[in-house]
């Protein structure tokens, strides 16, 4: 189902764009074509496995690989000794990819080992001696902001605060957006609500673990195969931290099975290539699934406090947040965005967030789909459903009463553009869930969610075929089906058909910089930069079509996928097709191509509205999810069955965090459940069918009207999910994950 | 490491008892082969049973039923006489892992892996299953639940492994059931598991029973309490109340990353609540 909104300034027709073209990777993936990370191999290629710390919190005392090195076979081992100065931006990196004085967490890497195999790598893991003493640590978020917790960076000195402590402290920095007076707005509520909840670290349980090849040559040329988000981030990071020249490092990006955020950064691919650089030789890396949850990048745990006011009839007088996430052993939290987004969906007169970037002894987190909204908003949009239950208003009509709109002030400063928010509330109203029977036990949850999205840096390369085919290099991996989405448009530019045209991921030295796919960015940033390409290799054919012709350029136009001459006054000519043109490209001037490279400005934001019915036994806590439905403004959905399985992803993933995902640490501190047994990722039997509405309100920042889509959609889940077990349940659950432990406790029944 | 794949059960003795350092029996190989690669265990030699025709059949022993060492759950879940007899333990069997698990894992290899949380074990211990096991001293039978001596230990000796589990004969007003919790719908491990067998008699009272609750301690515990709750009753709600109650006080979970004690002993009482009633109902069906 569409829903388009009447917005006559971006409508027109489109051939190819909003349709359902077949899937270009579809045929690799189901057949076991693709090459994934793991499926490189190379001449005289060593296997590469890391050795990490089993203690939460350890001085280094010392390292002993002599009795490894003698092990047959052994070809080379690197320690932190091997990570030499880097530019400060890098530090963190640095120390995260491979401990230095002191291991930060349970997984973290000490050493590595490059052997002829696997098992002889196990072997020599085995050999090395590593001294620790281990000293307190702290994996709590509201432990480690005490006082007297233990202190893991010495160095670290609360930014963000009027005056900077003389004391190192957990507490990295403070954050604080919003405008007019909370206090005031308060005190003009109706009823005013103040709860305080807790999440739990989530990983994004992308199926393909973190795998690499590096080779580095003697000539100190050096080549990298990676399953990355981003090969041209790879390739900076690890020639900043190995001191090798950019242009010297070739990095080419895998297919990949899943990132979500997590592949937005680099763990075994420094290694690989330290190892690569000792020993001489190709080194592959695979992570195992332990490693991938022990020393990757999850996301934060959170612990948030929200006040809210409200009248009697809906208008939300004031809105107050603070919130504390715990981004691992280093600062860097995603608590920022979290605290810009938790409010971003209302037009408040008085709105304050604070957000404290808190460090624990936990694998430094990474991006996961719409860093650090998803818990924001379950915190606000939690508060806002009992609000509206307490003054038995409808949630849909307080949302729509209070929701931002064109040109209202956001809760983190700016003033919005076009969006679509109150298109989703709609069409969540006017939807048949919202009316469906709830049977026993039964309860119906709604919630909204806000994401910024992403232009960035970015690059494309489009070169026509002698046969009229086009070949499309884009910089950024595709994880969500942006190959289709870019291909289509640039053929929709061009207007020949969609398989004439193949979008391929190009490796780092045919193309200008592009930022990794992240902030869903690609749709929008390659797709426009691939248009403009489309256009600039369109100029040169209209001037190709002018030369045969003999007549000047401004008197030919592009006109479905043919030079024409613009007017009878240019002569009578019969238009040439780009199939025309190419053929005749060597007699004309030599090959064609069209080229962009932009920093893309004008990511539209994005909104969502998920509504969801969930069924609590109560005798055991167990949540099943009966229906779901999301709407979600995409600007312009390019191909809907791509923008559909986002919006699917996120709610799944938002089921899975909401209900069952979390990292549990002993007081030891260290991870009781790396492995998908006990981190429970929800299973297909888990799952109801995810029903979708795309709304459209076109993005007047892309000539398309796009906007990406890949985020929003984990942001209301969390929130929407624990409002619908709170109905059902007639009990407000404040904790995830609503795990049947967690609701039975709620429910008093344990 | 050697693999073995031996045609016969005097085979698989023979090479039990010679072959040197750590030797692995493998039937479905959904536990071993997952432990190997992740460095868990490094058998020296494998002896694989599945090529054993013998024990890759499902036969009557009298009047009741012998299931060969390498049948798998899939196997099982398709014999429908047997399916008829004693549902709670091929539902059980069918509970593990998923599709593809169940058309390579075991109800024997389930119960020699000795977790304290197989799906397949309460339920066969609940109908008084045996194991019949063949060594070089020839065979011997075993209650299933006397096999397992605690997390991954077994009471078989060198040369001995599981050659067929035994069945008894269902006779008439007994009806059994299988349930266990977990917090996913599949593809997860039992955080309690209860199977239950009574029988009635023509008034429908409850003549005999068997609880055994899974997951709640290192073995299978059968419970004398929980059975005592429900003998001599028409398994009404207070039979089922005290039941509840008895499973409760007779679980001895630890607290672990899938679940407090409480919460454990909480959920055996209301799945032995739930799996009495399934129970109760095939029994009344059956006379
Ligand atoms: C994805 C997945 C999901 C799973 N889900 C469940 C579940 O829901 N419930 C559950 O209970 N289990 C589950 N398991 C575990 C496993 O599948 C079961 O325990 C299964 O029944 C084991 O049977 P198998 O034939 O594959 O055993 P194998 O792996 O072949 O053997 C297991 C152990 O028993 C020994 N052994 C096997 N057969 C014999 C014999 N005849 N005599 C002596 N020793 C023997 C082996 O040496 C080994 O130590 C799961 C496993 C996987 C991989």
């Amino acid at each position: 189902m569409n829903v388009q909104p009447d917005n006559k300034a971006m409508k027109r027709d489109f051939d190819i764009v909003g349709k359902r073209t077949p899937r270009p990777d579809g045929i690799d993936k189901v057949t076991g074509r693709a090459r994934f990370g793991a499926d490189m191999s190379m001449p005289g290629m060593l296997w590469g496995l890391v050795l990490r710390s089993p203690h939460a919190h350890a001085k280094i005392k010392r390292i002993d690989t002599s009795k490894a090195e003698k092990l047959n076979g052994v070809h080379a081992i690197v320690t932190s000794k091997d990570f030499g100065p880097c530019d400060d931006s890098l530090l963190d990196i640095r120390e995260n990819v491979m401990a230095r004085e002191k291991a930060l967490y349970d997984g973290h890497a000490v050493a590595a080992v490059a052997a002829v195999s696997r098992s002889v790598a196990r072997q020599a893991l085995k050999l090395i001696k590593v001294d620790y003493q281990v000293l307190p640590h702290v994996t709590d978020v509201d432990e480690a902001m005490k006082p007297d917790a233990p202190v893991i960076n010495d160095k670290l000195f609360t930014k963000g605060l009027d005056k900077t402590p003389k004391k190192p402290s957990n507490i990295a920095e403070r954050f604080e957006f919003g405008h007019g007076e909370v206090e005031k707005g308060f005190k003009e509520a109706d009823l005013v609500i103040e709860r305080t909840f807790r999440t739990e670290a989530t990983h994004q349980g992308y199926i393909e673990p973190h795998a690499c090849v590096a080779s580095m040559g003697a000539d100190g040329r050096g080549e990298m195969w990676v399953c990355t988000q981003g090969h041209f981030m790879v390739r900076n990071t690890c020639a900043g931290l190995l001191g090798i020249d950019v242009s010297n490092l070739r990095v080419t990006a895998s297919e990949i099975g899943g990132g979500f955020g997590g592949k937005t950064t680099v763990f075994i691919e420094p290694v690989a290539l330290a190892l690569s650089l000792k020993a001489n030789r190709p080194v592959k890396m695979v992570m195992s699934r332990e490693e991938v949850l022990r020393a990757s990048g999850p996301t934060s745990s959170s612990s948030i406090d929200v006040k809210i006011g409200m009248k009697k009839d809906g208008t939300i007088t004031a809105g107050d947040a603070t919130l504390r996430y715990q981004g691992g052993a280093f600062p860097g939290s995603a608590v920022p965005y979290g605290a810009m987004a938790c409010f971003a969906p209302y037009d408040l007169k008085n709105v304050r967030a604070i957000g404290w970037d808190v460090i624990a002894n936990r694998p430094k987190q990474a991006a996961y789909r719409a860093p650090g909204a998803p818990m924001g908003a379950y915190a606000i949009e939690s508060v806002i459903d009992e609000l509206c239950r307490e003054l038995k208003l409808d949630p849909i009509d307080v949302r729509l009463k209070n929701a931002s709109s064109d040109g209202s002030k956001a809760s983190y400063g700016p003033n919005f553009g076009v969006i679509g928010l109150k298109a989703t509330l709609e069409a969540a109203k006017n939807h048949p869930h919202w009316k469906a029977k709830l049977g026993k036990n039964q309860g119906r949850g709604v919630a909204c969610g806000f994401w910024f999205n992403f232009g960035g840096e970015t690059s494309v390369s489009l070169n026509v075929n002698v046969d009229g085919t086009v070949g499309l290099s884009v910089g950024t991996p595709d994880i969500g089906g942006s190959r289709a989405s870019i291909g289509n448009m640039a053929a929709e530019e061009l207007g020949i058909p969609h398989d004439k045209v193949r979008c391929i991921i190009a490796d780092t030295a045919s193309l200008g910089y592009n930022d990794v796919t992240d902030g869903s960015r690609v749709t929008f940033a390659s797709g426009m930069a691939a248009i403009q390409a489309a256009r600039d290799a369109i100029g040169k054919l209209c001037e190709r079509a002018a030369k045969i012709w003999g007549i000047p350029v401004d008197a030919v136009v592009w006109e479905k996928g043919h030079a024409r001459p613009a007017s009878p006054n240019a002569g009578k000519h019969e238009p040439l097709s780009l199939a025309d043109i190419a053929a005749q490209a060597g007699a004309t001037g030599g090959p064609i191509a069209g080229h962009c490279e932009i920093n893309a400005e004008g990511a539209g934001v994005s909104f969502a509205t998920h509504m969801v019915d969930s069924e609590v036994d109560p005798e055991t806590g167990h949540v099943k999810i009966l229906r779901y439905t999301v709407f979600q403004d995409a600007g312009k959905a390019v191909h809907p069955s791509y923008v559909e399985g986002q919006f699917q992803g996120g709610a799944v993933q938002g089921i899975g965090w909401a209900l069952n995902e979390e990292y549990i640490y002993s007081k030891d501190g260290r991870l009781q459940n790396p492995g998908f047994l006990d981190y429970r990722i929800p299973v297909c039997s888990d799952l109801p069918m995810i029903d979708t509405v795309i709304v459209e309100v076109p993005n007047p920042g892309h000539p398309y009207g796009v906007r990406g889509v890949g985020e929003t959609s984990i942001v209301p889940p969390l929130a929407a999910i624990s409002n619908s077990v709170s109905d059902a349940a007639k009990v407000r659950m404040t904790r995830l994950p609503m795990s049947p432990p967690n609701v039975l406790k709620a429910l008093g029944r344990i | 490491m050697e693999y073995f794949a031996p045609a016969s059960t005097k085979e698989a003795v023979k090479l039990l008892g010679t072959a040197k350092g750590k030797v692995h029996v493998m039937a479905g190989g959904t536990d071993l082969l997952v432990r190997m690669k992740g460095g868990y265990t490094e058998p020296d030699a494998i002896v694989d049973i599945k090529r054993i025709a013998a024990l890759r059949k499902i036969v009557r022993a009298g009047k009741g039923w012998r299931i060969g060492a390498a049948v798998s759950a899939a196997e099982m879940g398709e014999d429908k006489a047997l399916k008829k007899a004693w549902p709670g333990v091929v539902e059980a069997a069918n509970l593990i892992g998923s599709t593809q698990v169940q058309g390579r894992a075991t109800i024997a290899g389930n119960l020699c892996n000795a977790s304290p949380a197989a799906d397949s074990v309460p339920a066969m211990a609940a109908v008084g299953a045996k194991a019949v096991i063949a060594g070089a001293k020839g065979t011997r039978k075993v209650a299933v639940e006397k096999l397992v001596k605690g997390p991954g230990k077994t009471t078989l000796k060198k040369s001995e492994f599981v050659e067929s589990i035994e069945l008894p004969e269902k006779k008439k007003r007994m009806g059994d059931a299988y349930l266990r919790f977990i917090p996913r719908t599949e593809m997860d491990i039992a955080v309690v598991g209860v199977g239950i067998c009574l029988t009635l008699d023509a008034k429908g009272k409850c003549m005999a029973a068997r609880v055994a609750l899974g997951a709640v301690g290192p073995t299978v515990i059968i419970s004398a309490k929980a059975a005592k709750a429900l003998v001599g009753t028409t398994v009404d709600d207070a039979a089922l109340d005290a039941l509840a109650r008895a499973c409760a006080a007779e679980a001895k979970p630890i607290d672990d990353k899938r679940g407090t004690k409480e919460f454990r002993k909480h959920i055996a009482g209301v799945l032995a609540r739930r799996a009495a009633i399934i129970a109760r109902d095939r029994a009344k069906e059956n006379s």
